[in-house]
């Protein structure tokens, strides 16, 4: 049952081969059986589980069943979840109960999906290594030894490890596109504002975007269903109609235009990378597209711009945890000023530290105009050039990440370089752009994977781009050996 | 760029953090490095680029005013590390 996808498992339960409670059990004895040795769940919801299962299968049997209904997915830790702790994989919101449920996890409760329970994840989405995460990093279940990405790493490896057919993710700088490589499985950056960010805890505000992470780029066609459109609880969210995402799938990519940028492909590229990538636009190639050389001129600037909009949103955001309202309180702080500074430092790790005397830094009088000004000002020159190649092609195509999964700790001790294996990615959320990444084969072992970037609300052709491929390939239905057999 | 430790500390100070003594070299030299990084911005001119700040250039939506939220005081506070009659308790800032 566990190698069904979402759009299996749910004709299966609407043909009542299973009953959503069945799936859930199953599900939850996988986790507690295999979790022990990956560290993808904070929190199970067992609980909760069975009784949403339950209820999902009375809806079913009254024929009144989504697409989602009585199917299994889990919630990265950063969306508030009512009545269950939310952590942000940081010890700061280690004793957090959410009062309240963040506007994607209301859309899947509506939907009648079932909650397994919260992933790990880097803290306060602040990492490309899961290894930042007060719970401990999630191991990747192709190389236990290795990362399996971040921040949303708990989601990318829970899927690739068949612990859950889907899980939601967000993405700053490449937290779902990324891991997604890393772990060999499909995952999709939706435009910013498509999808609410409401009750997701804020990390860098103009770049957060939360999406859907599952094995194929159907089932996640369908969580982006479920998840997208307009919310006015959250200011940013564009009110826009949502398309059928589903029936766009099948669509032919004859004539389709893609774009390779020369920049993706230089100094710092893995070369078995690149060639697999090449592997896959030649398929593409077969299904009918053709292929141009286009260039990104700005796109080395990316990464240092990324490096301080968002630790000068992060720093702005996260002034929120003052030990006052909720979340870690020192022990007998000494004066006002005593409970702020010891609360903040003792809830806090060592890369969200970073990143808040960075950006407070980079805010602070005197500075905001050679900072963040500066590199508001160089984010506009990187989104013009994306706005003229898609004048010239349908869907930008490249690497995802520079390399596969890395060892834990190889890139922990320094900040920059950990801060490139996002290099690719980072422009994509700078611009506001939907960006996927689908799985396009191996590199000693571990997953390679290929990001697709279209233009602003083209998450419909991306879906149908990445199935296609999936229907002529089958990169993504391996499955690590020892642990999804 | 570079910033001493006791830049850091300042910074640390601006942002109601507490860095422990002995790694505010370290944060220093981590920081100095990450500015250096972001140097490179400076390369370009941007003068007459205007700043982006909103992906889609959209503005942000209006909505009358009217209040919208129930009081849900007492849901919020139940969270909270130290509450009294339904106030949060801080150490003592008036003499």
């Amino acid at each position: 049952m566990h190698h069904k996808t979402i759009a299996e498992l749910a004709t299966g339960l609407e043909r009542k081969e299973f009953s959503s409670l069945e799936l859930t059990r199953a599900c939850l004895e996988r986790i507690t059986r295999l979790d022990t040795r990956l560290n993808c769940f904070v929190t199970v919801t067992e609980e909760t589980a069975l009784a949403q299962a339950q209820a999902a299968d009375e809806r079913i049997a009254r024929g009144a069943a989504s697409a989602l209904t009585g199917v299994p997915i889990a919630q990265k830790d950063i969306f508030c979840t009512k009545g269950v702790r939310t952590s942000c994989g940081s010890r700061m919101l280690d004793n957090f109960i959410s009062p309240y449920d963040a506007s994607v996890v209301e859309r899947f409760n509506a939907a009648g999906a079932v909650m397994l329970g919260k992933l790990n994840m880097d803290e306060f989405a602040m990492g490309s290594s899961n290894e930042t995460s007060f719970y401990g990093p999630v191991k990747n279940p192709w190389n236990t030894s290795t990362v399996p990405g971040g921040s949303s790493g708990g989601s990318a490896a829970s899927i690739a490890a068949r612990l859950t057919p889907g899980a939601t993710g967000t993405d700053t700088g490449g937290s779902i596109r990324q891991p997604a490589a890393f772990c060999g499985i499909t995952g999709i950056k939706p435009t910013y504002g498509r999808v609410s960010r409401w009750g997701m805890i804020a990390f860098a505000s103009s770049l957060d975007q939360a999406g859907p992470m599952a094995r194929t780029a159907e089932d996640c066609a369908i969580m982006l269903q479920a998840m997208a459109g307009f919310d006015e609880r959250d200011s940013t969210c564009v009110d826009r109609p949502v398309p059928d995402y589903r029936a766009a799938l099948g669509n032919s990519l004859e004539g389709l235009r893609i774009g390779l940028p020369t920049e993706f492909f230089g100094e710092g590229l893995d070369p078995a990378i690149a060639s697999l990538i090449q592997d896959a636009v030649d398929e593409y190639k077969r299904l009918g597209a053709t292929v141009k050389e286009i260039s990104l001129p700005n796109m080395h600037l990316s990464a240092p711009a990324y490096y301080v909009v968002a630790p000068a949103e992060c720093s702005s955001n996260l002034a929120r945890f003052d030990g006052v309202r909720f979340g870690h309180r020192c022990e007998n702080p000494a004066d006002l000023a005593d409970l702020y500074t010891r609360s903040r430092g003792e809830g806090f790790g060592a890369e969200v530290k970073r990143r808040i005397l960075i950006g407070t830094y980079a805010l602070s009088a005197g500075y905001y105009d050679a900072y963040y000004l500066k590199a508001q000002k160089i984010r506009r020159l990187i989104s013009e050039d994306f706005r003229r190649a898609f004048e010239e092609v349908d869907v930008i195509m490249g690497p995802t990440a520079p390399s596969v999964a890395f060892e834990f700790g190889a890139k922990s001790a320094d900040p920059i370089a950990m801060y490139l294996s996002d290099i690719y990615t980072i422009a994509v959320n700078l611009a506001g752009l939907p960006g996927m990444s689908v799985p396009v084969g191996f590199s000693n072992g571990l997953p390679v994977g290929m990001q697709i970037i279209g233009s602003y609300f083209s998450e419909d052709r991306l879906l149908n781009v990445a199935h296609r491929y999936q229907q002529a390939t089958d990169w993504h239905t391996r499955a690590p050996a020892g642990i999804a057999d | 760029m570079s910033l001493s430790a006791a830049e850091v500390n300042k910074i640390a100070w601006l942002a109601r953090l507490a860095i422990d003594g002995d790694k505010a070299e370290a944060y220093a030299r981590d920081l100095s490095q990450i500015l250096g990084f972001v140097e490179q911005l400076g390369s370009v001119d941007t003068s007459q680029v205007p700043p982006m700040a909103h992906p889609l250039d959209e503005a942000q939506r209006l909505r009358p005013d009217t209040a919208t939220e129930a009081d849900q005081r007492s849901l919020f506070q139940a969270h909270a590390p130290l509450v009294e009659a339904g106030l949060y308790l801080v150490p003592k800032v008036i003499e």
